[in-house]
């Protein structure tokens, strides 16, 4: 019956629920998060080239998709963008595990007739133009914060992800967290009840929007402004300083949020403290069972999860993410100890 | 239904193991059909529950509270598709007159193909055609649209582009090649007779096309309906143009969104079972619209055809073809 509930809903998922192993080859599954897919990827051919046997195949369906399916037991690992959620850990019927892989940032574009500056922007003047209360790019608010820069009366635009996504997650997390009147009206979801503006379907349909209206202003995974040279704005964090993000000052905000790292890693390090930090950072995780069924496939999976923290670091910057930073990979490696396999 | 009786007076054990058969064949469809909406009321369950029969008729949609309303979605679908119509069915027709009664035979087979080609493209790709093409241009319009017509609701907001124009417009042009070409199979089927008679009485070309219209209704009624159901369904090239903003608004620049973009543009992130079954609780309205238009348009169909019989005297296997197209 849940073929059926699939079928009426997506093809995605039905396209690769199981697939069947080969008698010498070891075959794992996975299924989440679409924001690491690119890096996952990378890390599975090449953890297959220096171990032929072991296959790793993932499914890029989505984080609440991969919560879902590792839940119900239909794949042996998960990704998320977002921690789950104490009631999702109540359901999944045994200890999950998170651990991060690589960091992601988050960054404001827009689109000003005539302005070529790179703007800067505080938490509470961009949570109060998503709320659409600063609605004119000539707003003292913004005008205040780039001096020197001749903004036109524009309406502003506000365009945002029309689907559920981790990267409106780390964005209204940020939001949520520098403006309280954004986290009462808004708060943090991957899919949230935005108060103005348009919707666009991934990063290339919230890039679209933003490049082709007038006054419009969006947000992008950083990988995606870097990789399609779309400009983007600086904000300022916690010291004070404007960042603009970077692979080093995401990794940055990592680094100053491991010396209060919880043990199970289910932490934000939105808004981090400490200088040169990006502000709208986030770590992407993969999640196991600590006490899985299958114990082979579990054995497996911790030595590729102990290579990708260790090797497979050096792809994450060619590929636009950033790299853990080395506390938070030293705190990993001894939680990895306790999944049993 | 009826299986025809076959006029070899032999009957073997391979005649009634090919009925069986095929009967079961045609039985998986219905079972399918049930069991999807079976399926959908399912697992829907929670926000039916919960939200009863508000879930219809509210607007709020917030995955943060949980609060969940489809007013929006599906005010956003039947506002879109029924638009989309609008501007289709005179061109639609038109198509269909010119390549089945006027146009010259060098012209008419290029002509049919091209028509039918619109119908080969993915989705996707009047999508990007839409984004990259069309919603400048209905910015522009937007632009242009003078201070006092934006007064009327119809014409109020900000100029985006993307809205429900740009989607109607994009689904008038997508259901084009159906309702076009079934309307040209139902006027070609129309008996050279018909027409010969209404010129033998006098008429001229524009009469004689007006009787063979009046003649295939029935038909062209089926044609646009079956355009109808695939604008109400069309997920891509909607979402990508429309603006994704769960609002009822009678503007046709305002940004909106459907039930069938948001089902495919939340699903995968939904982790919690409220939101879920939300979501598929949208599904399962999706469907019973679906079914309740095209019995309505069964309906019709059926009333028309008859209305034909009684009125003109049609002979009975035409008005059963048409019914069927």
């Amino acid at each position: 019956m849940k073929i059926l509930r699939i079928l009426a809903l997506t093809v995605i998922t039905a396209a690769g629920v199981v697939s069947s192993a080969s008698a010498q080859n070891m075959q794992i599954n996975g299924a989440g998060a679409t924001f690491p897919f690119p890096i996952y990827s990378k890390w599975f051919s090449e953890y297959n080239k220096l171990h032929p046997e072991v296959q790793i195949n993932y499914q890029s369906i989505g984080s609440g998709g991969g919560i879902r399916q590792l839940t119900n037991q239909t794949v042996f690992f998960g990704a998320t963008d977002g921690p789950m959620t104490p009631e999702q850990m109540q359901q999944a019927g045994g200890k999950v595990v998170h651990l991060p892989t690589v960091l992601g940032g988050v960054v404001p574009v827009y689109n000003i007739p005539g302005v070529d500056a790179q703007l800067k922007f505080s938490g509470k003047v961009l949570a109060d133009i998503i709320l659409g209360k600063v609605n004119k790019w000539n707003d003292a608010a913004i005008a205040g914060l780039n001096p020197g820069v001749k903004l036109p009366g524009t309406d502003i635009t506000v365009c945002h992800r029309s689907d559920g996504s981790g990267t409106t997650y780390i964005f209204v997390d940020y939001l949520s967290k520098v403006s309280p009147d954004f986290k009462k009206t808004v708060g943090v979801a991957t899919a949230v009840n935005w108060p103005v503006g348009v919707g666009g379907k991934g990063n290339e349909g919230v890039a679209g929007l933003v490049k082709q209206t007038p006054g419009a202003i969006g947000y992008v995974e950083l990988i995606y402004a870097i990789q399609n040279k779309i400009d983007y704005g600086s904000v300022q964090n916690v010291a004070g300083e404007f960042v603009r993000a970077s692979v080093e000052s995401v990794t940055a905000a990592a680094a100053a949020a491991s010396t209060k790292m919880p043990a199970d890693f289910r932490v934000s390090i939105t808004n981090a403290p400490g200088a040169g930090v990006y502000p709208i950072s986030s770590f992407t995780w993969l999640l196991f069972y600590e006490n899985p069924k299958d114990k082979q496939r579990s054995k497996v999976m911790k030595e590729f999860t102990r290579w990708a923290l260790t090797e497979g670091q050096k792809y994450a910057g060619e590929l636009g993410y950033s790299p853990l930073p080395e506390s938070v990979v030293k705190l990993e490696l001894t939680a990895l100890e306790r999944i049993k396999g | 239904m009826a299986i025809r009786k076959t006029p070899s007076p032999r009957r073997s054990a391979d005649d009634r193991g090919f009925r069986l058969g095929t009967g079961f064949f045609a039985l998986l469809v219905v079972l399918l059909v049930a069991g999807i909406g079976f399926e959908l009321f399912r697992t829907s369950e929670l926000t039916i529950a919960k939200f009863g029969f508000n879930f219809w008729r509210t607007k709020t949609w917030d995955p943060v509270s949980g609060e969940f309303g489809a007013l929006p979605f599906i005010w956003g679908t039947l506002y879109s598709s029924v638009l989309a119509m609008l501007i289709s069915t005179p061109i639609a027709i038109g198509i269909a007159i010119f390549l089945s009664e006027l146009s010259p035979g060098r012209l008419r087979t290029p002509l049919t193909f091209l028509t039918e080609l619109l119908a080969a493209i993915p989705s996707i790709v009047y999508g990007l055609w839409g984004i990259f093409v069309l919603v400048p241009v209905v910015r522009h319009l937007e632009v242009l649209t003078p201070p006092w017509l934006k007064k009327v609701p119809l014409f109020s907001g900000p100029p985006l582009g993307v809205g429900m124009l740009s989607a109607a417009l994009i689904l008038a042009i997508m259901v084009i090649p159906f309702s076009s070409s079934v309307a040209r199979e139902v006027l070609r089927a129309v008996p050279a007779t018909q027409r010969e008679a209404a010129y033998a009485l006098g008429a001229t070309r524009w009469e004689a096309i007006r009787a063979a219209l009046s003649y295939g209704r029935t038909g062209i009624m089926g044609a646009v309906m079956l355009g109808f159901g695939r604008a109400l369904g069309e997920t891509m090239a909607v979402t990508m143009v429309i603006g994704n903003n769960p609002q009822v608004s009678a503007s046709l620049f305002a940004p909106q969104h459907t039930m069938s973009a948001v089902i495919a543009n939340e699903f995968t992130e939904a982790a919690d079972d409220l939101y879920l079954s939300a979501l598929i609780e949208i599904g399962l309205v999706l469907f019973v619209l679906t079914v309740v238009i095209n019995g309505i348009s069964r309906f019709l169909i059926w009333r028309t055809g008859r209305v034909v019989v009684a009125e003109e005297h049609v002979p009975e296997p035409l008005a059963a073809s048409g019914a069927s197209a």
